[in-house]
């Protein structure tokens, strides 16, 4: 019953987020500082990320052929798929859900415990308004983050593959070139778009309605760590199905 | 004026106000005082509108808040200043920004005529040279006072303050009490105070609400407040030796 009020109240919050819109002035202000705190901020770490693990695939490929008959181009085919399909969307956003989502949840939920958003509601602000819609619209520009995973994701394969001795750059950038299908990016951007979504919404859900002191701030931002990866994950089988499948 | 009649507001099975009726009114320091748990905060949240209520009418100079449209509530509120207990100071913005913040808001004013009003009011709460600072550099006293410039930089008609002494040393309590009394004497403004300090109730109640287990046990004023014979005030008030003393020494040179 709890999961249930919860859902109803969820999608409550998005449609009030959408009422009484902010002054633009102070709109725009808000919306360029979480560019920077929630997109620029996170390029550090997803480009490290993606790669490291970029390079793993393209070595995990490399010493799990061992059939003669296999092209050795396969490595680069598999390492551009995986990151493109899987990694870079959908593991990417998990570990922003971490990152992103835990600060989200935390910096709103600190201003609840500390009655900052009792102040904006005194003041006739919409807070919801004030608070989440600028993170929504500074998370739409997070496909240009995975764009940068995707690639530096392949080139860490190339790089692994190259400089460790598990292929020639040749079979590599043939196998990155191989059967293409520019969907696949589509459809990868599709799931980006839905998941910068949930990654704006559910860490503010959890952090504009908790309760309680410093302790629960941090009780919060778990649980909002934990039903946003959960979402996560069952939109990417749902989107997988429905555009793949 | 504010006008309360008969206002209930219940938590699931806790019933916090139990029917309270009494007014505000304007151009006085209004408290309101009681144990911890008689349903001040409560109260003051209920008459903000932060809560709804289950029964009973919150009025407006005349205008029942719970029947105004959402536009109209929208400009109430923006008439009405608040500091919290805690002052709820925005942490990512400068001093000088968070008291900006409801002209930036609510008016169309330019820059620099938001920045002379910002430099006037802090000014007015005698911090000329903190516009910079950011909150958590602040003392407790100081970002009490930031509260108030910015609840009263937009010209408001009503001021609230939940326990503006909370946390602070008597000298700078004191301090804060004789500025929200003379800005509530500048501007003519409805002030509703939620104390529980004894000092603020001799030095500036004007009007006092009593409350008790969510009803309004006694009102009046601190010079009533002396004279009262109604135990559950007596007993609260003049807990301390110290002010049963000077509460003898006021009937004494009274009578």
């Amino acid at each position: 019953m709890t999961y249930l009020h919860n859902i109803g109240k969820y999608f409550l919050m998005i449609a009030e987020m959408f009422r009484k819109p902010t002054k633009w002035s102070v709109m725009k202000q808000l919306i360029l500082k979480d560019i920077d705190d929630l997109v620029i901020g996170s390029l550090g770490i997803v480009a490290f990320i993606a790669f490291f693990v970029g390079g793993v695939v393209a070595i995990q490929t490399s010493l799990n052929i061992n059939n003669p008959l296999i092209p050795k181009y396969l490595v680069g085919f598999a390492t551009r798929q995986s990151i493109v399909l899987e990694f870079a969307p959908t593991f990417i956003s998990i570990i922003m859900a971490g990152k992103v989502g835990s600060f989200i949840t935390s910096s709103i939920g600190t201003m609840r415990v500390t009655e900052q958003i009792d102040a904006l509601e005194v003041m006739g602000i919409n807070s919801l308004n004030y608070l989440v819609f600028p993170k929504f619209i500074s998370l739409m520009l997070y496909p240009f983050v995975i764009s940068i995973a995707m690639f530096l994701g392949v080139l860490g394969g190339m790089a692994a593959c190259v400089y460790g001795g598990y292929g020639t750059l040749e079979d590599y950038v043939i196998g990155i070139q191989t059967d293409f299908i520019p969907f696949h990016i589509t459809y990868a951007f599709i799931k980006t778009i839905v998941f910068a979504f949930i990654l704006a919404t559910i860490p503010s859900f959890y952090g504009y309605y908790m309760k309680g002191g410093a302790l629960e701030v941090g009780k919060a931002s778990t649980t909002s760590f934990v039903w946003t990866s959960v979402v996560i994950i069952l939109l990417n089988f749902l989107l997988t199905s429905l555009l793949l499948g | 004026m504010i006008e309360v009649k008969n206002l209930h507001k219940s938590f699931g099975e806790a019933h916090i106000l139990k029917g309270i009726t009494t007014s505000f009114e304007k151009g006085k320091t209004n408290l309101i005082i009681g144990q911890s748990g008689s349903g001040k905060t409560v109260f003051l949240k209920c008459l903000l509108g932060l809560f709804d209520y289950e029964e009973g009418s919150i009025a407006y100079e005349g205008k029942i808040f719970s029947k105004l449209s959402p536009d109209e509530k929208r400009n109430l509120r923006a008439e009405i200043g608040m500091v919290f207990q805690g002052s709820a100071l925005f942490d990512s913005m400068t001093i000088a920004e968070n008291v900006m913040f409801p002209l930036r808001m609510f008016t169309k004013q330019s820059k620099s005529e938001m920045q002379d009003r910002v430099d006037f009011v802090l000014k007015r709460v005698n911090l000329d040279d903190a516009h910079n600072k950011m909150p958590s550099e602040a003392s407790g006293g100081m970002q009490k006072r930031v509260a108030i410039a910015r609840a009263i930089v937009n010209n408001p008609k009503y001021l609230f303050c939940d326990e503006p002494n909370s946390g602070l040393d008597p000298k700078t309590a004191i301090v804060i009490d004789n500025l929200i009394q003379e800005i509530t004497d500048e501007y003519n403004i409805t002030t509703v105070i939620n104390s529980h300090d004894m000092n603020s109730v001799m030095e500036i109640g004007e009007k006092i609400v009593f409350l008790k287990n969510g009803l309004k046990e006694w009102e009046g004023s601190k010079d009533t407040i002396f004279k009262t014979d109604n135990e559950a005030v007596t007993n609260f008030v003049y807990s301390s030796e110290l002010f049963k003393k000077v509460r003898k020494m006021y009937l004494e040179e009274n009578s």
